[in-house]
């Protein structure tokens, strides 16, 4: 009974919290990344150094009026934010932020559960995403709104298939769809898969970048032509969950990235004897590390790069990434098969 | 009537193609037809994957595999269809569409 | 006792939004309706033991074909609505006419066969069907790349020339 039920629901309750506590400080974290890059301080007010700003930005936007525009689809108009931020959510399901620990006399997995199509899991739930987008701009009945979110929507199928074949390529070089399988086959190889397929990590990453609307690939959001995105109708809370999945999707794409490319949860170089003083550190906080500098880097090249034109963004995704991306799975398939 | 037997996967099959059937003969919006053709082709997976089960074999589950990429290469070539339509005939209703050439 | 539970839940629930998705007045709304009712079989292969197809089914069919549905939704910018004029001919209650009339058949099949003989028990043909280990994605993998090569390689076939259709027939001048 209570390894049934009660430890899961747990599990569930506190990863949900943290990654809403996460979310709200990683947009603290992106506004003082910002502000430091163009030698500014960022938000100082609200408690020292700003730490209490997600707290006030929370208040200020719960209590702001909740607009409905005039002739919008009321319910497909408040349903587009859930349908934005569930699917976010759940991908945490299968994602090992750790392996077995001791607790309390029991031995609880750090992962909410390991299904034998983890990663497919992963895709498909993601591709759902795409859902709220559409529909956030057409329920809105206004022009700006409609056409940023068709383009929203294209850009995302379109990378899809590419950051697809990449993860294709890394089935291969695991061997299981399971989330702790591909950490574990990382620990057997004593590699992390990072050193075996740059290409894959790479398009895996540009790819992600694209996914989750952040520059320089953030055409949906261009303030300067669209007027602020497929959002541009929402309000107080409504506005918040979108605003949220975006950073949510942020922490997702760091966190599979880091199981599938930088060895999950394990130490660096989980092969070599000598650093064995390393396993002193607990396993999640390596996960939390890797994850974390994925996400400095996605702060980073925001704060660097100019946006791409709408059409050198297509032309990037289906005429450089999705070649580059079946030539490397042929490439991890032949290299297999021959080693 | 507690326990459930693929039967009972059957009779629900069965409704959710009769209703795809119903969609298709009452509706004369060509795009809610693709939709009905969608729901028949969902009923025959269902079919497949509890034959699947009693059979306990995978065989059901590949031929699901292989209705739906038929089912995907059948909307992009339809919906393509009733975009080509449209833009000639400003409709899609399907009692319009009754010229071979125009 | 659960499985009955859940699986009249579902079926209760697919077979609602089913009837939702042809009884819609709105395009756009049909579409998320078929969404769900997809969500709702892809559990349905869930309960069946077909983690694979549930996957390839949100992935597919919620994640490919219903964006696509929207989107041509979207851009058929229709001013009159498809379905406010006359229905001349009754197609409409010819339709409904013979819906019925498959119902019944379809309803009679049932009927004579829940009363006939059994289906063999599963025992029996698991001992004949069983041979391949490994879970569900495995097998599938194994029989797509053994016994049914020859399909997919088709299916592959079938989906280059959709694709090539798709976009003969959408693009206006090439």
């Amino acid at each position: 009974m209570v390894d049934a039920i009660v430890i899961p629901l747990l599990k569930i309750v506190i990863l949900l919290n943290a990654v809403l506590v996460a979310v709200s400080y990683l947009v603290l974290l992106e506004r003082k990344v910002i502000a430091f890059v163009q030698s500014r301080l960022g938000p100082m007010r609200v408690g020292p150094h700003g730490i209490l700003q997600p707290i006030a930005d929370a208040v200020k936007l719960m209590t702001k009026e909740d607009i409905t525009p005039a002739r919008a689809d009321r319910w497909v108009f408040t349903a587009a934010p859930i349908m934005v931020m569930v699917p976010a959510l759940i991908v945490f399901a299968v994602i090992p932020f750790g392996p077995e620990v001791e607790l309390f006399g029991r031995s609880v997995p750090l992962y909410i559960t390991d299904i034998n199509i983890g990663l497919l899991y992963i895709v498909s739930v993601a591709s759902l995403g795409v859902y709220g987008i559409i529909l956030g701009g057409w329920a809105s009945n206004s022009k700006y709104p409609l056409l940023s979110s068709l383009r929203a929507s294209a850009q995302l199928i379109s990378y899809e298939v590419a950051v697809t074949m990449t993860l294709v390529s890394m089935i291969l070089m695991a061997g299981t769809l399971s989330m702790v399988g591909i950490v574990e086959s990382q620990r057997d190889a004593s590699l992390w898969f990072i050193f075996a397929q740059p290409v894959a990590f790479a398009i895996f990453f540009i790819g992600g970048l694209a996914e989750t609307n952040r520059a320089p690939f953030d055409m949906p959001e261009a303030e300067q032509e669209l007027t602020g995105g497929f959002h541009t109708e929402y309000s107080g809370m409504r506005f918040a969950l979108f605003f949220l999945a975006e950073y949510a999707n942020m922490i997702v794409i760091s966190s599979v990235a880091t199981t599938l490319f930088l060895g999950g949860y394990l130490r660096p170089f989980p092969g070599v004897e000598g650093l064995a003083f390393l396993d002193l550190i607990p396993a999640w906080s390596w996960f939390v590390l890797k994850t974390f500098v994925f996400l400095y880097v996605f702060l980073w090249i925001r704060a660097t790069l100019p946006r791409y034109r709408y059409d050198q963004l297509m032309r990037l995704g289906w005429k450089v990434l999705i070649p580059i991306a079946i030539g490397n799975v042929v490439v991890t398939g032949v290299a297999k098969v021959l080693l | 009537m507690l326990e459930i037997t693929p039967t009972h996967y059957l009779v629900l099959s069965a409704g959710l193609f009769m209703i795809g059937v119903i969609g298709v003969m009452v509706r004369r919006n060509i795009i809610i037809i693709f939709m009905s053709i969608e729901l028949m082709l969902n009923a025959v997976n269902v079919n497949l994957a509890a034959f699947s089960q009693q059979w306990q074999h995978v065989t059901g589950q590949v031929f699901a595999v292989f209705v739906i990429a038929v089912a995907a290469a059948e909307a992009a070539v339809g919906l393509g269809i009733i975009l080509a339509f449209y833009r000639n005939k400003e409709t899609v209703n399907i009692d319009e569409m009754n010229v071979m050439r125009w | 006792m659960a499985e009955a539970i859940v699986f009249y839940g579902l079926a209760a629930l697919i077979l609602g939004f089913a009837v939702l998705v042809i009884s819609t007045r709105n395009t756009v709304h049909s579409a998320l309706y078929l969404v769900v009712n997809f969500l709702l079989v892809a559990m349905l292969y869930v309960m069946l033991g077909a983690e694979f197809l549930a996957a390839i089914q949100v992935l597919v069919y919620a994640g490919g074909i219903v964006v696509l549905y929207l989107f041509v939704v979207m851009l058929v910018n229709l001013k009159r609505p498809p379905e406010t004029h006359q229905d001349p001919r009754r197609q409409t209650r010819l339709g409904l006419a013979l819906a019925s009339a498959l119902l019944a058949e379809l309803a009679a099949i049932i009927v004579y066969s829940a009363t006939g003989e059994s289906a063999p028990a599963a025992t029996a043909a698991a001992a004949a069907g069983a041979d391949i280990a490994g879970g569900n994605v495995e097998q599938i993998g194994m029989l797509l790349y053994t016994n049914y090569l020859i399909p997919f390689e088709v299916a592959s076939m079938l989906l280059l020339v959709a694709m090539i259709g798709a976009i003969v027939l959408a693009k206006r001048e090439l």
